[in-house]
């Protein structure tokens, strides 16, 4: 669900159809009837925005079913957890939660929390208290019926059916499903939380932690899993610990540290991290009586995401812009407003390969602006391509895989590493002499990644070290910089330094850049020499619920890892995601901190409880269990509560920013954004590549022979397409795989969009950004663009 | 009986097969994580392919990587600084250090300029707005750190964004 993955990771989706081949059924469920589709065993369509529906429907079918694998959900999850007496559902509220503020349109949420103590939680272990979750989650969901789904979702409800005896048999001690998905679920205003409903379903049927099951999230850039784990994203510093914030109150680092007192497991050793990557940032200048450094780290002051930055920046109140190798003129949502605010900017740095939408703005926009107005002071800075650099890409499975260097890149292109270690240099030099307090932070800031010796193969002398780099990122003792051989070695008390805590272990010695290993290793399918899976080389997470209970294997067809008795430890195919010598019999102390307060069978350790969230007391901005909304654009009401739509999306109300309300006339369709296997996002990486241009070279509108007739438009004829933000044409490509959902009697139209082409490239064409609202997930902060409505017209622009 | 065959297609053989090297690498698309070879000769790379050995694809690749030969050598590519000045109409070709310079104080202009040390409730913030980041996905893990650790570990920038928002 979510995902084309036949189109879009062809080459992953070559193990499905493997496993299809030995008896494995596909099953797609999307709007669209793609590759994947084609060669699933089970296409079941579903309109664009309804996906909470349909997983809600799945688990109110295993719950009334009684086909949830009951001794690992009873000792897995929460579900016996019993909520607070002042929680109230969204079923008994019109579809709002307990504690909702429509001022500020946000959640408190003090009252879905457990009963009784953080650390020792009331539970019922027969699931008859009406305020456990295991009763919650049956009362919440018990409207989610076959009957509702096909009425929401458009989904047949036979088909539906088939989805459910499916899962179902496919769950328990002998077998395992798994569930992919890709921007299909995150780019709606409420991704997180499809991507919870498919965690509940996971875990109800005993599919997370073990072999075969799980989510997989099947991302789309080479390592935007890296992007995301390093991070370069607002709200996070290295690691997923939180970014110091006002709003949070951490005018201290002890302030900030308590985080680490309300999160027990083994988020417990919040302290150590922090402490070690202040120690890997300003060196010896980090010392215990100036917080290791920590005011140096600026604080949040609101949302500095990209979506609200790029508001700001339309509004002129950001004036220098850094892009690496990205290209929001035509890939970020409201690409007309994004062109705009580039305007606005005083100086703006591009690096790339090719020259981008995003650096010719000032000349190509198809605003037609006038070079002579614009003020931007604009840089294109030429960057190195693959084999023209070292370094590690993280992929969408957690692992790491170093790249050498193969050639100099051409002429005055660099790799972004020798810019940002260069630029570095040069900044701390234009501070150097500077005793501001505030300027400290960039002068401590240790800058030494210079190899000792250059490789004399290569022009390029003065290229830094991304070994070097990848060593701080694993951490090292500060006395003597030996390397820690992960992260259990980290200490909060200043003696270690360690980057980015979660990738520790990747470079543990000198020459052990196990990131850089291809080795396979015969009889072990996971190939544990093959790169370095974050965290410790675990490459399943969770996997302790891959034994019973007791630490046996839930089944022998199903065996990853298990309890040696013998041994007195953990064993498998894999890294142990647990304690390795703590028995599965081990009792939870009623006291202390961190895993002393988990059991020897509580297998979430990054939880606090140790259990699989079925229900989430916290985390979430927009409600403990996902609910069905309609997307901010609809032409539908919702069919479930008088809550239209997420009450806690952001939305942007501006007037370069126009939403349709639900059921607009003058917008009538749905319209979803896609790729194609021969593009690549916003077509820089493929728009200048004469193989690729080819094979795919023009944008163009999907619909259906029922639209089409119904606007009087053939295959290949020109059409518009629009919404209040703006209006691009394009061809119309007529074709069975978008089909019309019947709802009420009435047909609700989709229309698919690639939003490949821009204005720069061997091939050109209009942007399906320019479409798109700013709007953002509240937890995630992502646009919503899987989802909205649009109008359609026989014709060109003008 | 075998086939006739020219003395040319016996004497034909991928050009992969007289390469000085063969480096291994990662695909740069999407985040299966496709293993590669970069097979070069004299300095020059002249072919990407799978890697046979990953575990991963197993040699194959898919449109995209198959073409990954071309996204790096290709004669459209940028391969000097290009610049343009305020309400200037045209690109100017600048050398590297030159741009590297101003750029620099660019950012120190900026920073220095609208840089916030205290919110007016008094509460230490040490940030910038006026600065934003945005970028790296498709960038290398180290590259992203030093991203993160200078611009806000070091510069005070909070908007620091990439395609993983997107």
């Amino acid at each position: 669900m979510g995902s084309n993955m036949a189109e879009n990771h062809p080459v992953g989706y070559r193990w499905p159809m493997k496993a299809r081949e030995k008896g494995a059924t596909i099953i797609h469920v999307d709007p669209r009837f793609t590759r994947t589709s084609a060669t699933a065993n089970l296409y079941v369509p579903i309109r664009s925005g309804s996906d909470i529906a349909f997983l809600g429907g799945l688990i109110n079918y295993v719950l009334t079913h009684d086909q949830w694998f009951k001794e690992y959900v009873l000792a897995y999850t929460n579900a016996s957890t019993i909520v607070s007496g002042d929680y109230v559902d969204a079923e008994d509220n019109g579809g709002l939660f307990s504690g909702y503020d429509p001022q500020s349109g946000s959640y408190d949420n003090a009252s879905w929390s457990y009963a009784g103590p953080p650390h020792g939680p009331a539970r019922d272990e027969t699931l008859q208290h009406p305020r456990c979750v295991f009763q919650i989650l049956k009362r919440h969901y018990a409207r989610y019926t076959p009957e509702m789904v096909e009425r929401v979702c458009g989904s047949p409800k036979e088909l539906f059916l088939q989805v459910a005896e499916v899962l179902t048999k496919n769950s328990g001690r002998e077998r395992t499903s798994a569930i992919c998905y890709a921007v299909g679920w995150t780019q709606q205003s409420y991704g997180a939380q499809i991507i919870r409903a498919a965690g509940i379903l996971q875990l109800l049927l005993g599919n997370i932690g073990r072999p075969g099951g799980g989510i997989m999230a099947l991302r789309g850039h080479a390592s935007i899993q890296g992007s995301t784990d390093v991070p370069t994203l607002f709200d996070l510093l290295p690691g997923y610990l939180p970014h110091p914030a006002v709003i949070r109150g951490d005018d201290t680092l002890e302030q900030y540290m308590r985080e680490s007192l309300v999160r027990g497991g083994y988020w417990s050793n919040l302290p150590k991290f922090v402490v070690s990557l202040l120690r890997a940032w300003y060196g010896d200048e980090a010392r215990k009586e100036n917080e290791y450094g920590y005011q140096w780290i600026p604080k949040l002051t609101g949302d500095h995401s990209h979506v609200s930055t790029s508001a700001a920046m339309a509004d002129g109140k950001v004036k220098g812009f850094v892009v690496f190798g990205q290209n929001p003129a035509n890939g970020s949502p409201h690409a007309g407003l994004q062109r705009k605010a580039l305007t606005q900017l005083d100086w703006m740095v591009a690096l790339d390969l090719y020259e981008t939408e995003t650096a010719a703005f000032w000349y190509a926009a198809p605003e037609g602006w006038k070079p002579a107005d614009i003020k931007t002071e604009v840089f294109l800075v030429p960057t190195a391509g693959p084999g023209e650099k070292e370094g590690t890409f993280t992929n969408t499975q957690r692992l790491l895989q170093y790249h050498d260097k193969a050639v100099d890149p051409p002429g005055d292109a660099r790799s972004d590493l020798w810019f940002l270690y260069h630029l570095g240099r040069r900044l701390k030099e234009l501070y150097l002499e500077s005793a501001n307090p505030h300027d400290q932070g960039l002068r401590n800031l240790t800058w030494d990644y210079l190899p000792e010796r250059p490789d004399p193969e290569y022009r390029i002398q003065d290229e830094p070290s991304a070994e070097k780099v990848l060593m701080e990122v694993n951490g090292y003792t500060v006395a003597d910089h030996e390397r820690i051989p992960g992260f259990e070695r980290l200490k909060d008390d200043g003696s270690t330094a360690c980057g980015v805590w979660i990738y520790s272990g990747v470079f543990p010695a000198p020459g052990q850049n196990l990131a850089r290993r291809r080795n396979r290793t015969p009889g072990n399918y996971v190939d544990p020499e093959w790169g370095f899976a974050w965290p410790g080389n675990r490459r399943i997470l969770y996997n302790r619920a891959s034994a019973d209970p007791a630490g046996k294997p839930w089944s022998e067809r199903k065996k990853y890892v298990w309890w040696d008795a013998g041994a007195g430890s953990w064993t498998g195919l894999d890294v142990p995601d647990f304690p390795l010598g703590k028995a599965p019999d081990t009792p939870a102390k009623g006291q202390g901190t961190g895993m002393d307060l988990h059991s020897g069978s509580d297998p979430f350790t990054l939880k606090a409880d140790g259990r699989g969230w079925l229900f989430a007391p916290s985390g979430l901005k927009d409600g403990p269990l996902p609910t069905h909304y309609e997307p901010l654009e609809s032409p539908l009401s919702n069919d479930l509560y008088p809550r239209q739509d997420s009450p806690v999306a952001k939305r942007f109300r501006r007037t370069d920013n126009p939403i349709s309300p639900p059921g607009d006339p003058q917008y009538p369709y749905i319209v979803t954004t896609y790729r194609v296997t021969e593009q690549y996002t916003s077509g820089s990486m493929s728009r200048w590549n004469s193989w690729l241009s080819e094979l795919m070279p023009e944008m163009f509108a999907e619909i259906s022979p029922e639209l089409a007739a119904e606007k009087g438009i053939e295959n290949l004829d020109w059409v518009v397409v629009s919404t209040p933000r703006n209006q691009i044409e394009c061809k119309a490509l007529v074709t069975r795989r978008v089909r019309p959902f019947r709802h009420n009697g009435n047909l609700i139209h989709e229309v698919g969009l690639p939003y490949h082409w821009g204005y720069k490239g061997l091939v050109t064409g209009a942007m399906a950004n320019d479409l798109v609202a700013l709007s953002e997930e509240p937890n995630v902060y992502i646009q919503e663009d899987k989802a909205l409505t649009c109008n359609l017209r026989k014709g060109r622009l003008r | 009986m075998a086939q006739p065959v020219s003395r040319e297609s016996i004497e034909k053989e991928p050009r992969t097969r007289r390469a000085d090297k063969a480096v291994a690498s990662v695909c740069p698309y999407c985040a299966v994580g496709c293993s590669q070879l970069v097979y070069v000769r004299d300095k020059r790379i002249i072919d990407i392919e799978g890697n046979p050995a990953s575990p991963i694809n197993e040699g194959t690749l898919c449109p995209k990587g198959a073409s990954t030969f071309q996204y790096v050598v290709n004669p459209n590519r940028v391969t000097t600084v290009r610049y343009r000045a305020p309400y200037s109409d045209h690109w100017e070709d600048r050398p590297l250090e030159w741009a590297m310079d101003r750029i620099a104080t660019l950012i120190k202009e900026t920073r220095d300029a609208t840089f916030v040390e205290r919110t007016a409730e008094g509460k230490l913030v040490n940030q910038t707005t006026a600065i934003a980041t945005l970028g790296g996905a498709t960038m290398d893990i180290e590259e992203n750190y030093l991203i993160k650790k200078l611009f806000s570990g070091g510069l005070g920038v909070v908007s620091i964004e990439n395609q993983a928002r997107i």
